[in-house]
Formats: C-alpha cells, structure tokens, sequence
C-alpha cells in the first residue's frame, strides 16, 4: 500500500472564493436581496454561514461575489465612504452614490480584483434601485443576479419576474431562485439570507435549510 | 484615520518588482541543480471555539520543513495584546512577524484611545495587511479574544477575506479538526468541556494529518483572565533510552561495562618529560 506523498492540499494555498448565487429584485416600494452562504477554498467549504449581504448604509446592501477578499475589502472601503459622504451631505446617501463609488473602485482596478457587487437599496429619491457593477460598468435594472450559481437561474428569473409585484411575492421569488441555484450549483449552498429594504428599514432573515421550497429533486 | 503605527504605509499596494527577478533567479539555481531554500511553514492544525465565558484556542506544536520536522515543540499561539491571542498556519516567518507587527501598532492605538484593544480592531488591522500583500504572505490565523463586547472568535485567509464564527478550524488538518467541532459543538459550554473539546478536535489533526504532531498547546481567554497552557496535552511522548552503568539507570548513554570488550594484551610505556618552563598568567576579568 503506498504512502499518500504529503503534498499541501490545494485548499491551503487556494484564494477563498465565494462561488455564489447572489440576487437583487425590485418591487413597488423597495427592493428584496438574497444570496446563499457558502464560502470555499479550492473543493473545501470554509465557511457555510457565510452572510454575503453587506450592509454599505441603513437602507443600502450589497451582495458580494467572486473572491472573498476582494469583495469583502471593496465593501469596507465603500462603506467607510458612504459614512464620510452622510456626514457631508448631512443626508441619506443615494443608491445611485453607493453604486458608483463601489463601480469606481471595480473599473480602477479591474485588473486586480475578481469580485462582482450587486449594490441594491431604497432612498427618497427614486425609491427601491437595483444596480449591477459588474467589471466596472453601473447599470440600474429592475433585478440583477450574479455569482457561479446564477447562470442556472437566467430562465428562471427571466421568465417569472413581473413588473410591480407586492413585497410578499418578491421574498417568494428571490427564495425560490436561490433554492434552484443552490440546488444545481455546487459552489452555491447552505442557507439563505434575505434582506428586505423599503422606506421603514432594511429587515434582515435567514431561511435555514429545511425550510427552503422544495422543488422536483429525484 | 491615521495611527500612530510602526508599519510605513506604502501607497499604491503591493510592488511587484521584485517577482520577475525571483522567477529568474529560480530558473538559474534549478539550471544549477541546486534548490531554492524552502520556507519553513507549519503544516498545521489550529482551531478555537467560543463558550460561555470567553474563547479556547488550540494548536499543535510540528513545524515542517518539507518532509522533515523542524521544531518538534514551536509555540503556534501567539500574543497580540492582554486580552488577544492568535494561532497562526502557514509560513511560520510570516505568521511570526505579521502578529509581532500588529501586535506593536495594537498596543500603540491601546495607548492612543486609552481602552483595552477590541478583536475587531486586531481584525481589521491584519485583514488590510494581508489584503495589500495580495496573498504573497502565507498567513491563516485564527484570532481570539474577550474585549469589552464580549468573546469574539475570526478566521483569517492570506489573501484577506475574514469571518466570524463561533467555532474556526485552520491548517492542513483543518479538516479533521472541523469534523470533531460539527458533531460535538454546543452554544454556550462550559469551560471544561470547551477544553475538551477543543483538545480532541488538535487530536484528530495530529493523529490524521501529516504535517501536524507533537504535543497540544491550549489558550482559554475569558474576561480579566488569560490561561497559557503549553503544553496541554502531550499527546506524542517520547520513549526512553534506558541503559544501566553499574546498576545506576542511565538515559541514552553510549558508555559501555567494564568487560564488554575482552582485553587481550595491556602494555605501559612510561614517558619521561622535562618541565622546561612553567608560567602562570592571570586573566584580567575587571
């Protein structure tokens, strides 16, 4: 019987990526994000309840994909500008205003960095906005999915999102897209976090594995 | 924003300058037939767990060197600040040095805000330098501490992504360790079982994963109080040479009886020398 050679294995030595179902809807009043929570080093889960909603300001979230590190940094750094740009407006920022400082940094570096944001909230001005940053660009849509986990879902969500549905059937359907991601992904697992933002607050919940929507799974 | 810290800031992150000329120099020295000298990592298992009253961290004590052992009883656990400890995996050069410099600024911003140091403080600090070295510094940590907040527990990759968890597992036999906290895990244990715990999750790195060994070193930190203990457990001991000299039991010792080799024959040849000259010098000690 040979000795299995000691190599390092590659989780050691492997960037921790959050391959990732992340997901920003809007509907009439606010907007309803949701990501799953699973973290992983190479083929090893580092961490399983992993919260990838982070909060830029009260009422402004962003879902966090691609490597760990990267998108974990660029939240920081925006939030730490959001709280100056607050203080010298002496308002809420705008949605908008979060977006574009997280765009700035993704174009300046985007060499460097791997890590997409989605950056959704609700303010005075326009009310609930969904905006996609991927590699640099700022683009406001009415939903936005990204992360490993999201190329299972485009037909999902393209087919079953309507205009103007109500805050109830929006938690639904961002649940039910996570769980079908979550179920064909295998960087994608774990719980789910849903994070509802209108004109109250941002209301965070955590839907445990068992009592995600149970869809055809021979 | 700006502290007091010993660190030069470096605008523009990491300079990769250097990179280029190391890849040539490895492609020379291979060229040659010999090989780059091997960073000396400690292939490892380092976890912590948050209880009632505070943080147990736990580490093993095998530091590799490739396939070799290279320190038998290193010291994985290291200080950061009174109520702040961190367990660190990977290069042992980086781990060393990246915990003594976060540990000096900790202690200069303690002294600046005049309050004992948060974990999240530490966490911040080592998380923002790892991320400006892009990875190229091989440290996974596992931060512990109590602070005015309560007990907080981190895990830390080289390349800077951090998080909060009531139970951690890093290192080569991270995995094993990680098996142990699932299935046995509580909110809220007691200290004892906590150490129990603990305990058995760095035994089942070191008894199933190469590159960890040696003896488990524990650290319970609850609020007001550090307990130290290296080594907690010596899980590999030693065996003892025993010899016997004469009836007296003597460890290790190559002297052999009288009457191990047979003597044949014994010739004495007496020398005759003449002391020519005898001085004595004193040193001078003052």
């Amino acid at each position: 019987m040979s000795e299995e050679s000691f190599t390092d294995p590659g989780w050691l030595s492997e960037e921790v990526k959050t391959g990732t179902t992340i997901i920003a809807v809007t509907f009439d009043g606010g907007v309803v994000l949701g990501s799953d929570s699973r973290v992983s080093a190479g083929e090893s889960v580092v961490n399983r309840v992993m919260n990838k909603l982070s909060p830029l300001h009260d009422k402004i979230y962003c879902a966090l994909s691609g490597s760990a590190a990267d998108a974990q940094t660029i939240a920081e750094i925006v939030n730490y500008q959001l709280d100056v740009h607050s203080i010298e407006v002496e308002d809420d920022p705008l949605v908008c205003s979060a977006a574009t400082l997280v765009k700035n940094i993704s174009y300046k570096y985007k060499e460097e960095l791997s890590a997409h944001l989605i950056v959704a909230g609700w303010d005075r001005k326009k009310g609930g906005q969904v905006y996609a940053t991927l590699n640099g660009l700022l683009s406001r849509q009415p939903f936005a999915i990204g992360g490993s986990g999201s190329f299972y879902i485009h037909g999902f969500v393209d087919a079953e999102y309507r205009k103007n549905m109500t805050k109830r059937e929006c938690q639904e359907f961002v649940v039910n897209a996570l769980t079908l991601a979550m179920g064909r992904d295998g960087s994608s697992g774990g719980v789910a976090y849903v994070v509802t933002i209108d004109q109250d607050g941002a209301e965070e919940k955590c839907v445990l594995g068992n009592e995600l929507p149970k869809f055809f799974d021979q | 924003m700006a502290t007091v810290s010993v660190c030069q800031y470096h605008p523009g992150g990491f300079s990769f300058e250097n990179c280029k000329r190391n890849a040539l120099l490895e492609a020379d020295i291979t060229k040659l037939g010999f090989s780059s000298p091997a960073a000396r990592k400690t292939g490892t298992t380092i976890c912590g767990v948050v209880y009632k009253d505070g943080v147990v961290l736990g580490a093993d004590t095998r530091a590799t060197e490739g396939m070799v052992v290279a320190d038998k009883n290193c010291s994985k656990i290291h200080y950061i600040s009174p109520n702040i400890y961190c367990c660190g995996a990977g290069t042992a050069a980086d781990t060393e040095m990246t915990t003594q410099i976060i540990s000096s600024n900790l202690e200069l911003h303690a002294l600046s805000t005049g309050r004992l140091p948060r974990v999240a403080t530490a966490n911040r600090m080592l998380k923002q330098m790892l991320f400006r070295y892009q990875g190229y510094i091989g440290a996974a940590l596992v931060l512990g501490g109590v602070d005015c907040a309560g007990p907080h527990l981190y895990s830390i990759y080289p390349h800077g992504s951090t998080d909060k968890l009531p139970y951690v597992t890093m290192g080569s036999g991270s995995l094993a360790a990680m098996a142990v906290f699932e299935d046995r895990y509580r909110p809220n244990m007691e200290e004892e079982e906590a150490k129990h715990l603990v305990r058995d999750a760095i035994a089942a790195g070191i008894f199933n994963d190469l590159g960890s060994g040696s003896n488990i070193d524990l650290c319970v930190i609850t609020k007001g109080k550090v307990d130290y203990l290296r080594p907690h457990d010596v899980a590999n001991k030693k065996g003892v040479r025993e010899d016997n000299i004469d009836g007296r039991p003597v460890t290790g010792s190559y002297r052999y009886k009288h009457g191990t080799t047979g003597v044949l024959t014994k010739v004495v040849i007496p020398l005759n020398l003449e002391v020519v000259e005898e001085s004595v010098h004193t040193m001078d000690t003052s």
